[in-house]
């Protein structure tokens, strides 16, 4: 049980704080559900009920959380391939996002789009892309026509360190810098592009925030892995888009424990560096933090079965769904529902 | 009925459906104050205001993809690349986004979008600025592709165009921009997915995109004049959605197919309607379908070279003639 004194010196101090005790319990909740069905995704690739590819993002929960707390209903995301966060963390159920990744029918795209490119227009998620930097203009243009219709929304855009070296993030930097459009851009900075090391490929040292003056904007670096600071960054970042004064850009240091995709074991990582950011498993964090503020421990652990429940219940539904079905194979090439080229 | 430029065609379509559909804006390099390179957007800016007509960096990629993130959440957007050879560095939005997304998010997402460009060659730019692109754009399922020939299809088509849900590759010909033709008063909608017959004829079909109708159509009243071979001019204007009918038919008709391509030859949009023809109405043919393109080589600068290798009258006239005798 935490002591009045401990309250006070955690950060934010008090239950009553800014965030409060709802929204950290969601923060809590919504990291947790992250952990728990990427896990689930990769014991069933083990299993070999999980196909093709995926992207991971144990580790890096507290960025996806922590801006997807901050957001409103109507705020879009844009993701990459490792988007299974993003999407989970707009609210989009377990079963929908393992469903897709285990190529059944019920899944979110029922088999059509696959690991990399989970979408869910009704929960605000506009897709994820998996070619390097292209949805980084694509959310300039949802951010424009917000901009254009006098819209409140934001738009919020997330990407790994290595999409800071490709000509896309550049043109979309600027653009956005120049047309001062609500976007938000979030660099998750795991420390590799894919393999690579980020730091033996980037001339400056912080991937993003380093290139942000180069289009007129603030240095902006953060704790990737503690949820109050990323959610108190996205608040500030949110506000001043919806105030109509432009674009951020935002570094956020954090870790991913898997390798980049399931065909790598990650072992061109030095010995110890995985241990050591362990110590800051933004799971960890954010249970002491919990614990910190004097949230029971009979509360944490009601959440933490609510939450294995609705994976284990995922992963069972998922199992025995059917595989999609022949019929849908032509389907949506164009907007009549088709796929007729002719007449 | 006026008698206007291609390239004034360009502005009234556009013009027309920013004036019908608040929705419909407008992006590009140089194409608000300056008016384009070709001066096929002057007036825009100052009709429809600084909002709806927007110049651009020299950012092909962020000008494709903000289209298509402005069209997938409620607008319409046309988008200007200044010339099509610039398609290769914004070719992940023609090949992989705009084409895909409906697709791999099983019928969530929208791309109701139109990307003007300027396609095509004699204005002696050389390799990288007069290509003919269509056939990079045909092979990509989800996109529509259209090639207006005459200042009343320009029209039509960007309207229809702009006004279809899907993301649709607009191509103006640069030597067509000065060419004049009669257009009627009022709006003009035409179809996607629709070939014209631009001359009837008996003995041939000579189908044509673009710069190559006007000079398929010279040819056929030299082969009328000069040969006495009657042939129907067929214009494709739209790759897809391919109107097949319309080419059945007259190929039904004249029992003899040409197609004259302006593309370099490999995978070229004749080849693919041969191989239609092949296939579907072999039986109606009274010889080998003949294609005529240029060379499978990159375009040359100089006026005399880049005319000894895009199709011309002459070689048409000389071709038909030819397999005739044959």
């Amino acid at each position: 049980m935490a002591t009045a004194q401990d309250r006070a010196q955690a950060p934010g101090s008090g239950l009553n704080d800014d965030i409060g005790e709802a929204k950290r319990l969601a923060l809590y909740r919504s990291q947790l559900r992250i952990r728990e069905a990427e896990q689930r995704a990769y014991d069933l690739f083990l299993q070999n009920l999980v196909k093709g590819t995926s992207h991971l993002s144990l580790g890096q929960e507290a960025v996806a959380s922590g801006f997807a707390e901050a957001m409103q209903k109507g705020d879009l995301s844009f993701c990459t391939y490792r988007g299974h966060a993003h999407t989970l963390a707009r609210g989009v159920s377990v079963e929908k996002v393992l469903g897709e990744l285990m190529q059944r029918d019920n899944g979110l795209m029922r088999g059509k789009g696959g690991s990399m490119h989970l979408t869910s227009e009704e929960h605000g998620v506009m897709g994820s892309y998996a070619i390097i930097g292209a949805h980084l203009p694509i959310a300039c243009g949802a951010a424009w026509r917000a901009q254009y219709k006098g819209d409140k929304d934001v738009s919020v855009c997330f990407f790994g360190d290595g999409t800071t070296n490709i000509g896309a993030f550049h043109e979309a930097l600027n653009f956005a810098a120049i047309w001062k459009l609500p976007v938000v851009f979030v660099c998750e900075n795991n420390l590799y592009m894919e393999y690579t090391p980020i730091g033996d490929v980037t001339a400056v040292k912080h991937p993003a925030a380093d290139r942000a003056a180069s289009y007129g904007l603030e240095r902006i670096i953060i704790d990737g892995n503690d949820a109050d600071v990323v959610y108190r960054t996205a608040q500030k970042a949110f506000a001043k888009a919806r105030a109509g004064e432009g674009p951020s850009l935002i570094e956020a240091l954090t870790y991913r424990h898997s390798g980049h995709s399931r065909a790598d074991p990650a072992k061109y990582r030095p010995e110890g560096e995985l241990e050591k950011w362990k110590e800051r498993d933004p799971i960890k964090i954010y249970r002491e933090r919990l614990q910190q503020f004097g949230v029971g421990d009979s509360i944490i652990a009601k959440i933490d079965a609510e939450v294995r429940k609705e994976v284990d219940d995922a992963t069972e539904t998922c199992k025995a769904a059917p595989m999609p079905p022949a019929d849908i194979l032509t389907t949506d090439v164009y907007a009549d529902g088709g796929w007729a080229w002719r007449n | 009925m006026a008698e206007i430029t291609y390239r004034d065609a360009v502005i009234r379509g556009i013009a027309q459906e920013m004036a019908r559909d608040n929705d419909v804006v407008f992006l590009g390099e140089d194409v608000a104050k300056a008016g384009g390179v070709f001066k096929a957007t002057v007036g825009l800016y100052e009709q429809f205001g600084p909002l709806r007509v927007r110049d651009t960096p020299i950012s092909e990629q962020a000008i494709l993809g903000a289209a298509m993130g402005a069209a997938m959440t409620g607008l319409k957007p046309i988008a200007e690349i200044m010339f099509s050879d610039f398609f290769a560095v914004c070719f992940d939005y023609i090949a992989n986004e705009f084409p895909k997304s409906r697709y791999m998010s099983n019928g969530q997402t929208k791309c109701p979008l139109v990307v003007r460009t300027g396609n095509g060659a004699g204005s002696r730019f050389g390799a990288q600025h007069s290509q003919s692109v269509e056939n990079w754009c045909m092979m990509i399922p989800g996109l529509k592709v259209v090639a207006p020939s005459s200042p009343v299809d320009v029209i039509g088509l960007l309207a229809a165009a702009v006004r279809d849900p899907d993301p649709v590759i607009f191509l103006e010909h640069k030597s067509l921009y000065p060419t004049k033709g009669e257009v009627p008063d009022g709006e003009i909608v035409d179809r996607l997915g629709t070939a014209k017959i631009v001359r009837p004829g008996r003995d041939a079909t000579i189908l044509a995109l673009a710069l190559m109708v006007p000079r398929a159509l010279e040819a056929a009243e030299r082969l009328q004049a000069e040969h006495g071979i009657d042939c129907e001019v067929v214009d494709v204007r739209s790759l897809v959605p391919l109107d097949t009918q319309t080419i059945l038919g007259s190929v039904a008709k004249t029992h003899r197919l040409f197609t004259v391509e302006e593309n370099p030859r490999l995978c070229g949009w004749g080849a693919e309607i041969v191989s239609i023809v092949a296939d579907e109405a072999f039986y109606d043919l009274d010889g080998p379908p003949v294609r005529i393109t240029t060379p499978h080589i990159p375009l040359p600068a100089a006026d005399i070279l880049e005319d000894m290798v895009l199709p011309t009258a002459e070689r048409i006239v000389e071709t038909v003639q030819r397999s005739f005798q044959g």
